[in-house]
């Protein structure tokens, strides 16, 4: 139990993790291809076609995926900024900036796919539903934390910062979802239902699941190389930075 | 608390010699609120129904234009460092400035909002209303905007990323203010809107000075 | 009693000093020496709290500050680069809110004298805008008698005084700390007061 902890602490030095998250980096894009492979042949090919929406629903499978990870992120992002404000690690704080452009593309793909979905199924691109539009405004608050960050040229204050937002996000996050589905079942009463899939086949249910993790693996990937890359930027002047090989060359 | 008094009475003073900012952000309201019938036509069926929504929106508006300059001469001037370092607790002095913010900037909006409801051709009862959720939400709209005035205090192009951090957090005040009206107008009662808004109002009052207060010493620091 | 012990200031990427130690006793000040940009401003903040340490602890009668906070706080006065004065209130005005910010109570009347005693005799109302710099900077000063504090922390305090303001301000340090007192100063001068410690960035 304690050498655990301690092992957790080493790795929380920039120094430790910028290797180690090399190291995993091609173990998660082998994975994010393995998952994505199996999970575009059972969305594309082995799913059933949908007897109301046709082929056009196929979408889901990005779409949801995008939509949970646009989420699940944000919650991530603010643990992280949390840990980094209590412990005042640094490693925190680079995790943190390393997954809001992820985030944000998640939220982006999200936003985009609902709005292919949308136009086959009702006639528009946009509709105010309310899934949809807390996926907007989730999509602007993490506009705004990129922005914040970028704005302050300091990257300690930057990291303090932008954890402070984001952990205001995520309080807010639940309030502004309950409060965008109760004004839209006042104002509009419609039934339609973006996420609502009639009545799910199992392979449905696995195509997605697979394609959840895939998402889940890329965001992984790319988030660690994110974060090697703000580790590099950010120590330049240190001995270790200037001791690697792919400095050095 | 005598401490928190005094700045509110500072702050109220500060706005009294320079009256110039509080009239600028009420004219604002005022003129936004009055270009939406011109843009969408004098019927008055229409008017009562967009009614809520512009009067919301315009108030957020007006909000927002008061917001940056709620710790910046303060910033500016060394202020508030002397407030960080002073015995009181900054959490308090914090709160004392959210509430002058309020009542330069909120209360004055509250108290114009029915003469602004009678354009629309609002109903006493619904005018009632509007005055019931903007006196809960103007505070709320104080507190969040706190949180993103101090996030912002210092940097460059901080006004509009202040608009960008703030006006999100806003949709649900929006959402219980705008619609607790609707709510009326259309015979549903307020009452469950009105309970929400209050319930954010009362979160925010117990988190909302606390982040401030780590914003501020992060920009101070 | 303030003691400092193994300070090290990082700005972006410089390192500014490291393993500063210090301590300064009642009766005794510290003047902080060194060029611009070597990090007495940022040393003056680290030691009122407003700033942190990269390493390093800072001790007030033992106690750290970081523990003791508004503790520490009403024995600190920190007067930094700028006025903390609001231009469109009097000098009467700023004195008394700034006592009143600090929870503490300040007589008119002695917010009167102490401001006559700064050769503001006849400013007293009018609002700060109209005043000069040296004016200025002499309402801030008189804060140092208005509000009661054990240590002193002043950025540059001499900057933009006359001859003869220099001389009652040093009169007035000197007094702080024949009385037990203790100071930290900021200061391209070298000023004759008693009890001087002198650290070197």
């Amino acid at each position: 139990m304690n050498n655990k902890i301690i092992n957790w602490f080493r790795y929380a030095s920039p120094q430790s993790f910028y290797p180690l998250a090399g190291r995993m980096v091609p173990w998660f894009w082998a994975l994010t291809a393995a998952f994505g492979v199996v999970g575009l042949y059972i969305s594309f090919f082995v799913a059933p076609t949908d007897a109301q929406q046709g082929e056009g629903y196929r979408i889901i499978f990005i779409h949801v995926p995008a939509s949970w990870m646009s989420m699940f992120i944000y919650c991530v992002m603010a643990a992280w900024a949390g840990l980094g404000l209590i412990f005042n690690t640094r490693l925190s704080g680079m995790m943190a900036s390393a997954l809001a452009p992820t985030g944000a593309l998640m939220a982006f793909l999200s936003l985009w796919t609902g709005a292919l979905w949308g136009k086959p199924m009702w006639g528009a691109w946009w509709v105010w539903d309310a899934r949809l539009t807390s996926e907007l405004i989730l999509f602007f608050l993490y506009i705004g934390f990129i922005a914040l960050q970028s704005a302050i040229d300091d990257p300690r204050r930057a990291d303090k910062a932008g954890a402070i937002l984001a952990l205001v996000g995520v309080v807010n996050i639940p309030i502004i979802y309950f409060s965008v589905k109760w004004w839209n079942t006042l104002h509009q009463g419609s039934t339609i239902n973006l996420t609502k899939a009639p009545s799910m086949a199992q392979t449905m249910l696995w195509g997605m699941l697979l394609m959840a993790l895939c998402f889940w693996m890329y965001s992984i990937a790319v988030a660690l190389m994110r974060a090697r890359a703000i580790i590099l930027e950010r120590e330049t002047h240190t001995e270790w930075v200037k001791q690697l090989v792919e400095v050095k060359s | 608390m005598k401490s928190m008094l005094a700045i509110i009475r500072r702050d109220l003073l500060l706005a009294m010699r320079r009256k110039s900012e509080v009239l600028t952000a009420l004219f604002f309201f005022m003129i936004v609120v009055s270009l939406f019938p011109l843009g969408i036509g004098p019927e008055p069926a229409l008017l009562r129904k967009i009614a809520p929504g512009v009067l919301w929106v315009a108030a957020l508006l007006a909000t927002m234009l008061g917001l940056q300059r709620m710790f910046a001469p303060d910033h500016a001037d060394g202020t508030l460092e002397q407030m960080a370092l002073s015995p009181t607790p900054l959490g308090l002095l914090v709160g004392g400035k959210i509430a002058a913010h309020w009542l330069v900037s909120g209360l004055p909006l509250v108290l114009l909002a029915p003469v602004l409801g009678l354009q629309f051709d609002l109903d006493a009862g619904a005018l009632g209303v509007l005055v019931v959720t903007l006196l809960v939400g103007t505070p709320l709209l104080s507190l969040i905007g706190a949180i993103g005035a101090a996030l912002t205090l210092g940097i460059r192009g901080g006004g509009v990323l202040l608009s960008l951090l703030v006006l999100p957090l806003y949709v649900p005040a929006l959402i219980f203010g705008a619609g607790a009206v609707d709510a009326h107008i259309s015979g549903l009662g307020a009452g469950g809107h009105l309970s929400l808004l209050a319930a954010l109002l009362a979160l925010a009052v117990f988190f909302a000075p606390w982040a401030t207060t780590a914003a501020l010493r992060i920009a101070l620091e | 009693m303030l003691t400092a012990t193994g300070l090290t200031c990082v700005r972006g990427e410089r390192r500014l000093f490291s393993g500063l130690d210090l301590a300064v006793a009642p009766g005794e000040w510290l003047h902080v020496q060194g060029e611009n940009g070597a990090g007495k401003t940022s040393l003056l903040r680290m030691l009122t709290g407003l700033a942190h340490a990269e390493a390093g602890e800072i001790r007030w009668n033992g106690e750290s500050i970081r523990v003791l906070a508004e503790d520490y706080r009403r024995d600190m006065l920190f007067l930094g680069h700028h006025g903390a004065l609001k231009e469109e209130l009097t000098p009467l005005e700023n004195l008394g809110l700034a006592a009143a910010l600090d929870g503490a109570e300040l007589a008119e009347k002695d917010a009167l004298d102490v401001l006559r005693r700064f050769g503001l005799r006849g400013r007293e109302e009018l609002p700060v805008r109209f005043l000069s710099a040296g004016q200025k900077r002499r309402v801030l000063l008189a804060r140092l008698v208005t509000r009661k504090a054990k240590l002193w922390v002043l950025d540059e305090p001499f900057t933009a005084l006359d001859v003869k303001a220099v001389d009652m301000l040093a009169g007035l340090i000197g007094e702080h700390l024949s009385d037990g007192g203790m100071a930290v100063l900021t200061s391209h001068q070298a000023m004759p007061i008693a009890g001087c410690k002198v650290v070197k960035l």
